[in-house]
C-alpha cells in the first residue's frame, strides 16, 4: 500500500532528479537454500532479463542451471547496463546478507533494477527481481522476491551437472554433506517457459527415494529473498 | 466465532492533570489525542488455527523482530506456545510502544476476529502497527504484518495487508506430537521450551510443514495443515 502511495506522489512531482547511487542489500531468509553468485544490475527499461511465460534466453539458462552469470554480464555490459557481479564473493548461505552499491552517475538511462541468482538445491530455480523502477526519492524501500523456474531443465532433484542442457543439480561443498544420494529421480520434464517455481518435493530418505533433496531442509514458501534498497 | 473487542488506553499525565484542573487554562493539557484503530484478522489457511492476536501500536524505536536475527523470548513464547502474554508485557514496557493489546481466543481457519487498540499521542505522525499470531499446528511459526505505517489513515479509512509466515528459529521443526501445541497434535505438547535447537537461532521465512502425508513419518501433522502465503488478511481501520 505504501509503495503505491509513494508512486502517486512521485508522479505529481516530475522535477525530482534520477537517483544516481543506491545500496542494494540482499538477505537470504530461507531455511536451507543457497544462492549462487548474485547478479545485481541497473539497466534501461528497454531490456529485461526474462519474461514470465516465455522461454528463457540461453544466458538466463546458464545462470539458472549452473549459477554462471557471465553470459548475462556480457550481454548487460554490451547494452550499457550498470552491473555488480557476485557481491557476496561466492555462495550466499541461508541467513546471510550482502550489499551491492550501484552507481548510475554516468548512465542515467539505467532506471531499472534487476537481481537474479540460482537457488540451490534446485535444477533450474532462481530468485528474481525483474526490472523494478528504482525509486528516485531518498529513502529505504523493502521488497520480497519470489522463486522462479527457468523451465529449461527437468526438476529431477538429483545430483548432477550445472552445465546448460545437462541433467541434475550442481552440488558445491556446503551442500555436498547435506543432500541425499542415489535417488531414482522425481518425474519431471522441462516446462519450456519461465514461471513461478512450484517448490521442491524432496524426501526424507538420504540414501535413496525419489529425490536427493531433503524435504525437511530445502522446501520453501515465497518469498525467498528480502531486498532493501536505500536511495541516497 | 466469537468476536471480542478489547481496548487498552494509555492515559498520559497531561490528561490526568486536565481531569484534576478542568477550570484551568488547558492549552498545554490537550496536546495528546487518542487514535483508535480496529484490526480485523481473517485466517486464510485450511488447517492452522491462529493463536490470540497481539496488536501493537508503536514508533520506529520498537520492532517485533528483525529478519535474520534471533527472536526475543517474548516472540519465542508466542511462536512456540501461542501465548502472547510475555510478548505484550515486554512491548508495553518499551517507551516506543503506545498500545499493546491481546485478542480473545484463537482464530480458527476461515474465521475473522477483531481487536481494537488506542494510542494516545501528540500526533499521528510516526505511528506504526504490528499484528502477530502463531499458527498453532507448527513448532515455532508466526504470522505477522510488521510495522505498518498508519500515520496517514483518516478516520473511517481502512487498508488491507497480507501476512506471511515466519519461523522464529527457536525450535526444531520436528512436527512431532510432543512439540506441536495445536489441536492437530496430542494436546500434550510442552509449547514453550527455552532451548534453541533449530537450524539456526534467527528468524527466517517459514518453509511450511512437510507432514506425515508427505513422508515425514515422525510428523503428527497431515496434509490439511499445510499452507501457502499469504496466511492471513489484516484490515486496519482508523475509528478515531
Amino acid at each position: 500500500m505504501k509503495r503505491v502511495i509513494l508512486t502517486l506522489t512521485l508522479a505529481a512531482a516530475p522535477l525530482i532528479v534520477q537517483a544516481a547511487e543506491f545500496d542494494v542489500e540482499i538477505h537470504n531468509p530461507t531455511r536451507g537454500l543457497y544462492y549462487t553468485p548474485l547478479l545485481v544490475t541497473a539497466h534501461p527499461p528497454s531490456m529485461k532479463l526474462f519474461e514470465a511465460g516465455e522461454a528463457a534466453s540461453s544466458e538466463l539458462q546458464a545462470m539458472a542451471e549452473g549459477g554462471d552469470i557471465m553470459p548475462l554480464v556480457t550481454a548487460l555490459d554490451s547494452a550499457g547496463a550498470t552491473t555488480v557481479a557476485n557481491p557476496a564473493a561466492g555462495l550466499l548461505a541461508p541467513g546471510e546478507t550482502t550489499t551491492a552499491i550501484v552507481n548510475t552517475n554516468n548512465a542515467t538511462a539505467n532506471t531499472q533494477l534487476s537481481i537474479v541468482a540460482m537457488l540451490l538445491p534446485t535444477n533450474d530455480g532462481f530468485l528474481a527481481l525483474n526490472s523494478l523502477t528504482v525509486p528516485t526519492q531518498p529513502g529505504t524501500y523493502t521488497y520480497n522476491l519470489n522463486a522462479y523456474d527457468a523451465g529449461t531443465e527437468a526438476n529431477d532433484e538429483l545430483r548432477g551437472s550445472g552445465a546448460p542442457g545437462q541433467a541434475g543439480m550442481p552440488v558445491p561443498p556446503p551442500l555436498d554433506p547435506v543432500l541425499g544420494t542415489n535417488g531414482t529421480g522425481a518425474a519431471s520434464n522441462a516446462e519450456g517457459y519461465v514461471h513461478i517455481h512450484r517448490g521442491n518435493l524432496g524426501d526424507t530418505d538420504t540414501t535413496g527415494g525419489k529425490s536427493d533433496i531433503v524435504s525437511t531442509l530445502h522446501r520453501w514458501l515465497n518469498p525467498v529473498t528480502r531486498v532493501t534498497v536505500t536511495v541516497k | 466465532m466469537v468476536v471480542h473487542k478489547h481496548m487498552l488506553v494509555l492515559v498520559p499525565l497531561a490528561v490526568l492533570l486536565a481531569g484534576c484542573h478542568s477550570d484551568s487554562d488547558d492549552d498545554t493539557l490537550t496536546s495528546s489525542r487518542e487514535f483508535r484503530f480496529q484490526v480485523t484478522i481473517t485466517n486464510l489457511t485450511a488447517g492452522q488455527p491462529l493463536s490470540p492476536a497481539a496488536v501493537v501500536i508503536h514508533t520506529t524505536g520498537w520492532q517485533a523482530f528483525t529478519l535474520g536475527e534471533s527472536a526475543s523470548v517474548g516472540l519465542e513464547t508466542l511462536a512456540e506456545a501461542g501465548d502472547n502474554s510475555d510478548f505484550i508485557v515486554a512491548a508495553d514496557t518499551d517507551s516506543n510502544v503506545l498500545a499493546a493489546v491481546s485478542g480473545q481466543g484463537a482464530i480458527v481457519p476461515g474465521a475473522t476476529a477483531q481487536v481494537t487498540a488506542t494510542a494516545a499521542a501528540d500526533s499521528q505522525s510516526g505511528l506504526l502497527l504490528t499484528w502477530a499470531s502463531m499458527p498453532v499446528n507448527t513448532n515455532d511459526a508466526f504470522a505477522i504484518v510488521n510495522a505498518i505505517d498508519i500515520s496517514g489513515l483518516a478516520v473511517g479509512q481502512s487498508e488491507t495487508h497480507l501476512a506471511i509466515s515466519y519461523d522464529a528459529g527457536t525450535e526444531a521443526n520436528t512436527e512431532s506430537a510432543d512439540t506441536v501445541p495445536g489441536p492437530a497434535a496430542s494436546g500434550l505438547a510442552e509449547g514453550f521450551n527455552a532451548d534453541r535447537d533449530d537450524v539456526r537461532n534467527a528468524v527466517y521465512v517459514h518453509p511450511g510443514v512437510v507432514t506425515q502425508d508427505d513422508g515425514l513419518t515422525t510428523s503428527t501433522l497431515s496434509g490439511s495443515q499445510r499452507w501457502d502465503n499469504p496466511m492471513a488478511r489484516v484490515d486496519i481501520e482508523r475509528l478515531q
